[in-house]
Parts: structure tokens; C-alpha cells; sequence
């Protein structure tokens, strides 16, 4: 099992002809992703990797089914592609883009909310459900593995070295999730716990959080619930405030979004705080070993 | 991009929020003549930090002569670290009550967030909870005038004060989409006359709408060097420490400075050189490292877009180019590590693979410069 992707979905490309389109539509492919088309506008009855293009998304799923779609279009279109999804019927958007107007940001996510569609970014890696062999996104397809170990994280590489160092230590995935860099995301670290809850394959999950916001103090509260063992890594200890950490999201604000503060929270409510990066395969392994 | 008050006030008055009388003032002889058209003036220093009027960067002045003294102390000082360049010359207001607004962005909901109090000209932090009144915005509904009226209600305004304040939220509510804000705030917002008037205002604009807005003047933050690696699109944080760091993506480069702390070492920066970034970028953020003069430089690499090749080609550019004169640690993980490896095994540069041994490294060789 795998949460919100899995092989029954078929997936478009929205900007399937650009650069980052095409490369990445190659290597979802080559992973095992149903990839069933793409839309660019005017350049609808071309191909790209064998892929079908459309001029529009309402037109590509006539054709193709599609429940899901990827928006690789450059930031300033974004939103006009997200909502070309979302008011289509499209149920799951991976946001890749960085840098999308908050503005922009807040009006896909609200009506993502009223039309019960899942957003996962902007400013994400995507999600990959080993499992599955399939995945939305631009993470390189050979450091991860099936198991049970479901991964959220608010940042792109750092979840790479985490999931790749969880691998080696034969730890396998469920699926693993961005959530994005922005301060607006679609999903909060509670809506996709809920979801890692009701998947039985999941047996502990690991979080990634890092300054900013609130996201993980609110999670905090939901462990109890979860009912599986959490095991957390939060950067930016040494981050002074006020300062942009290459995140748009991640900066510490009038004394709010400290580590700190997200460290205490998860800490009080049960979850495993490791302090370096390599210290989670080991407070994983432990986790599993006890539920045994 | 943070704007300055003065900016700000410009913007709110387009938009029908009245503000006083003011200019701005780089000269004693600028502001004598301030004081001759405005008469007794506030001079306020325009500094992109708050809390200014604790830290002296607010000074009055009520004659000419008053103006051009206060003026020349204030020219040139520093608040906060900031240099005062420009002063805000204001007339003086007799204010009867301060009062707070703002239109924000709540990260948790997703939604806009105004937020009023009766308890205005200090810090918003500083007002305790019970004293502040939130309300959230449907973005996709925004604010009609009754959403105005219910917070006007709430914080107990009648009559005129009523009618101008509930008016006033929908303006600022405008301010806020149309000029894609991340803050827009009006602290105080003071009753002269039985009348509302911005007595301050900050203005900050979403980075990434900037292409939207050319309409607004640029506002440069940050040291020479941020603004210079800025410049060629990367991310940076000037940090007081004497090791350089670089890694690939924002989580990984905060990862890697806690990781310098955590081995008792101090970071110099935080700097993300992209998810992706390929040899150009790579060795251009390498000399921009180089230049800061660290004790010793640690370069980060998990390549999953980022070909390790790539980054050892940038690394080579730069050592056999300019030159690396101070300790250099390398981790090199990931997409294409064995040619990665081998380029830099090829000029005597070793490679680490795992990030703890060489953050360790990093820290154990900037003590021996030391």
C-alpha cells in the first residue's frame, strides 16, 4: 500500500514540453508511473516519449482518463494551470514551481479545499510511493525502496539524504512526501499522518520538519491519534531569526516558527527528536523493533 | 522586499488612507524647510527595522532651526545596525488613542488573517492574546464591507470612528491582494480629531510577486555579499562564523550548518546552490565562498538532480582558476559519484561520503587555522 498515489492512478504533465517536463516525464516513466499524457498549449498532437500532448487539460482527459496531474509550467502560469486541473475534475496537483505568488498560492489551496482535491507544494520535490513503483515528481528513482517507513518532509534534498541513508540501512518506504518550501502548501504534516494512519503498511513514520510556521507544533498534538511511533529531525537549529533560509517558508518570524518551539511540541506528545541528520535510521530501526 | 514607511504611506494614501502631512528629508537644510512648510514636525529615521522609536530613530522637531540640528544628529547614525540615510519629516500629530490593524497571511489556515486592536503603538507581539481581535478571510469571498463593520464592532469604535474604521479594513484588504503583501500594518493607527490616521505603516511584498509589481521602488536588504550572490539566483545567508558552507537545496544547506554547530564549529553562511545546479552556478557560489576568506570551506552534496561530476567540475574550475587557499572538505553523494569522486581523487582532493565524518573534518581543520 501507498498513500494518495498509487497505480490505479493515471497521471498527466502539465508543461510536458519544456525542459524539466520532458526530462522528468522520462524518468516517471522509466520508474513505472502511468503517465497517460501531457498539456501544452498549441503544441496538442505532438508526442513527447511516446506520451500523448494535448492543448488542454479538460481535452486530455476526454481522452485519457486522467485523474492526476504534475504543473511543471513556470511560475507566473501556475495558477492558471492549477485551476485548469482542479476545475477539470483532476483529484490529485503535485505543484513542482518555486517561487509562485503566496497570493496565488492561497486561492489554488482554498478551492483545492472546496472541490476536495488533494495539492501537495508548491515548491515541492513531489511524491513517490515505493511500493507502487510509481511516482509524481523530480527525485532521483534509485535511493528509495519499499517498506514500512512512510516520510514527510518539508524539503527536497534533505529528504533525499534521509531516505537514501534509511535504504541503506534497509529500511524501505511506504511512500515519501513533500510538502513544500512555501509558507502556503496544500497539505499540513496532520493531513498527511492521517493518511499515513490509515495505512496499514506504514508502521512508523518519519518527519522532516524544519523553522517557520507552526506546521509541526500543530502536528504535534495529532501523534496521539496517529497511534504509530514517530521519529522527527527539524533543521535550521543554527539559524539566526528574521533570515530566509532558502525557503520562502522557512524563516523565524517575531519569535514564532523558533526550533525550539517545534522540538518541545513533538517531544511533550511522544515522537522521537533526533538532533543530526544521521541519527534516523537508527532511532527508526529501534522504533520497529519495539513494536516487534 | 520590505518598503520603507515612506513608501508604504504612499501606497496606502493611493488607496484613500489618510496619512499626515510629511516628506522626506536627507538634509539639514531639507529639513528646515520641512519644519517652515509643515510646522512642528516628527523626524523619523527610515530604517527597515522595527521598534525604531525606542532606539532614537523618532526625534521632533518644532522650529526650523530645531529641524536642521535634529536632522544632522540624526543623519548618518546607526540604528540596529542599519545607517539612517533618509528621514521622514511628519507633522506632528496630537493623538487621543492608538489603535493596531494589519492584513497578514496564516500559514495554518491558508488564509488571510486581519487583525485589530485597541491596544495600538507597541510591538503586536507585546499585546496579549485576549487583547487582539482575528478574523479570517475567505480568499475566494475577500472583504465586503459588513466584514469591516463586525470588526469595528468588536473593538468597540461608534459613530464616525465606526464608519471610517470598518471602510479602512477593506482598503488595506486591497492593498494587501493587489500589491501581493505579506504584512501590510498600520501600527499605530491613531484617532487625531476624533479621525483615523496612519501614524505608521509597514509594507512587505512577497519576493516571488515582485515581477508583478515594477510599479514599486526596489528596496535592496542585506549586506554587499548577500546582494551579490542574490544577484546570480542562489539563496544566502550571511552567518558570523569562519566556516564556509555549500550545499545542494535549502533543507540540506540548514542541515549543514547545524551539523558545523553540532561539532562545536561556526558557520560563516548558509548557502544553497540550487537542487539542480550544474558547473557554472556551482563554481560561481564556490568563489563567492572563497572571497569570504573562511577558515575552511565544507561543500555538501547529495546529488539526486545534481550530477556529483558536475560539482567536482566546479570545484576543479575554481581550484585550478583562482585558486583554493584555505581547507577544503568535500561530500559527494549520489548521481554520478564514482566520476565525481575520481575527477577530484585525480587533483588530491579526497571525497567524503558520509556528511557527519566530513562536517567533523570541516570543523577539526578551521580550529588548526585558527
Amino acid at each position: 500500500m501507498a498513500i494518495l498515489l498509487t497505480q490505479q492512478d493515471r497521471v498527466i504533465v502539465q508543461g510536458i514540453t519544456g525542459n524539466q517536463g520532458r526530462f522528468h516525464t522520462r524518468q516517471m516513466l522509466s520508474y513505472g508511473t502511468p503517465v497517460v499524457g501531457g498539456v501544452s498549449p498549441t503544441k496538442g498532437g505532438t508526442y513527447v516519449e511516446g506520451v500523448p500532448v494535448f492543448d488542454t487539460v479538460r481535452e486530455a482527459i476526454e481522452m485519457t482518463h486522467a485523474t492526476a496531474s504534475i504543473v511543471f509550467v513556470p511560475a507566473p502560469f501556475a495558477k492558471d494551470a492549477a485551476f485548469e486541473a482542479m476545475e477539470n475534475g483532476i483529484r490529485l496537483v503535485v505543484m513542482i514551481p518555486e517561487h509562485i505568488p503566496v497570493q496565488d498560492s492561497i486561492d489554488i489551496v482554498n478551492r483545492a479545499k472546496m472541490l476536495n482535491v488533494t495539492v501537495i507544494g508548491p515548491n515541492t520535490f513531489g511524491i513517490i510511493s515505493p511500493q507502487e513503483r510509481t511516482k509524481m515528481g523530480i527525485m532521483p528513482n534509485h535511493i528509495y525502496k519499499p517498506g514500512p517507513v512512510g516520510v514527510v518532509a518539508r524539503s527536497g534534498t534533505l529528504s533525499y539524504e534521509i531516505a537514501f541513508s534509511l535504504t541503506q540501512s534497509d529500511l524501505g518506504q511506504t511512500t515519501v512526501i513533500g510538502m513544500g518550501g512555501d509558507p502556503v502548501v496544500g497539505q499540513t504534516f496532520i493531513t498527511v499522518l492521517e493518511q499515513f494512519r490509515q495505512d496499514p503498511q506504514t508502521r512508523c513514520v518519519v518527519m522532516v520538519g524544519e523553522i517557520g510556521g507552526s506546521a509541526e507544533e500543530e502536528a504535534a498534538e495529532y501523534l496521539s491519534t496517529l497511534g504509530k511511533p514517530v521519529v522527527a529531525y527539524l533543521a535550521g537549529r543554527a539559524a539566526p531569526p528574521g533570515k530566509r533560509m532558502g525557503h520562502a517558508g522557512a524563516i523565524i518570524e517575531r519569535g514564532k516558527g523558533t526550533l525550539d518551539s517545534k522540538e518541545k511540541a513533538l517531544k511533550v506528545h511522544g515522537a522521537e527528536v533526533v538532533t543530526m541528520p544521521w541519527q534516523i535510521s537508527r532511532a527508526v530501526q529501534e522504533a520497529l523493533s519495539r513494536l516487534s | 522586499m520590505k518598503q520603507y514607511e515612506y513608501m508604504a504611506k504612499a501606497v496606502l494614501a493611493e488607496h484613500g488612507i489618510p496619512i499626515a502631512p510629511g516628506r522626506l528629508v536627507d538634509s539639514p537644510q531639507s529639513a528646515f524647510k520641512a519644519v517652515t512648510d509643515l510646522g512642528a514636525v516628527a523626524l523619523k529615521a527610515q530604517v527597515l527595522v522595527g521598534g525604531r522609536g525606542k532606539a532614537g530613530g523618532i526625534r521632533f522637531a518644532a522650529t526650523p532651526e530645531e529641524g536642521a540640528k535634529v536632522a544632522g544628529d540624526m543623519l548618518g547614525m546607526f540604528l540596529k545596525g542599519y545607517r539612517v540615510e533618509k528621514l521622514y519629516a511628519e507633522q506632528k500629530l496630537p493623538i487621543e488613542k492608538e489603535l493596531y490593524i494589519s492584513v497578514t497571511t496564516d500559514r495554518n489556515t491558508k488564509r488571510p488573517l486581519v487583525m485589530a486592536s485597541a491596544s495600538g503603538g507597541v510591538e503586536i507581539e507585546d499585546v496579549p492574546d485576549d487583547k487582539i481581535i482575528k478574523h479570517y478571510v475567505d480568499p475566494l469571498v475577500g472583504v465586503l464591507p459588513y466584514f469591516g463593520r463586525e470588526m469595528a464592532q468588536a473593538l468597540g469604535l461608534q459613530s464616525s470612528l465606526f464608519k471610517e474604521f470598518s471602510d479602512l479594513v477593506v482598503r488595506l484588504y486591497q492593498i494587501y491582494r493587489e500589491k501581493d503583501a505579506e504584512l501590510v500594518e498600520i501600527n499605530p493607527l491613531a484617532v487625531v480629531n476624533g479621525h483615523l490616521v496612519a501614524a505608521d505603516a509597514r509594507l512587505n511584498i512577497d519576493d516571488s510577486a515582485l515581477y508583478r509589481h515594477k510599479e514599486l521602488p526596489m528596496v535592496e536588504e542585506g549586506s554587499k555579499l548577500e546582494q551579490r550572490v542574490h544577484e546570480i539566483g542562489l539563496a544566502y545567508v550571511e552567518l558570523d562564523g569562519d566556516i564556509a558552507i555549500m550545499a545542494n537545496g535549502a533543507g540540506m544547506a540548514m542541515a549543514t550548518i547545524d551539523a558545523i554547530e553540532y561539532f562545536g564549529g561556526k558557520p560563516a553562511n548558509f548557502l544553497d546552490a540550487g537542487g539542480g545546479a550544474s558547473v557554472e552556478p556551482t563554481a560561481e557560489a564556490l568563489r563567492v565562498l572563497v572571497s569570504m576568506k573562511p577558515k575552511a570551506i565544507l561543500v555538501n552534496i547529495f546529488g539526486g538532480i545534481t550530477r556529483c561530476d558536475d560539482v567536482a567540475r566546479a570545484i576543479l574550475q575554481v581550484k585550478n582558476g583562482e585558486g583554493i587557499p584555505v581547507p577544503l572538505v568535500v561530500r559527494l553523494v549520489g548521481t554520478n559519484e564514482e566520476e565525481g569522486v575520481a575527477l577530484l581523487n585525480r587533483e588530491g582532493i579526497q571525497a567524503y561520503s558520509v556528511m557527519a565524518d566530513a562536517a567533523e573534518q570541516a570543523v577539526h581543520l578551521a580550529k588548526e587555522a585558527r
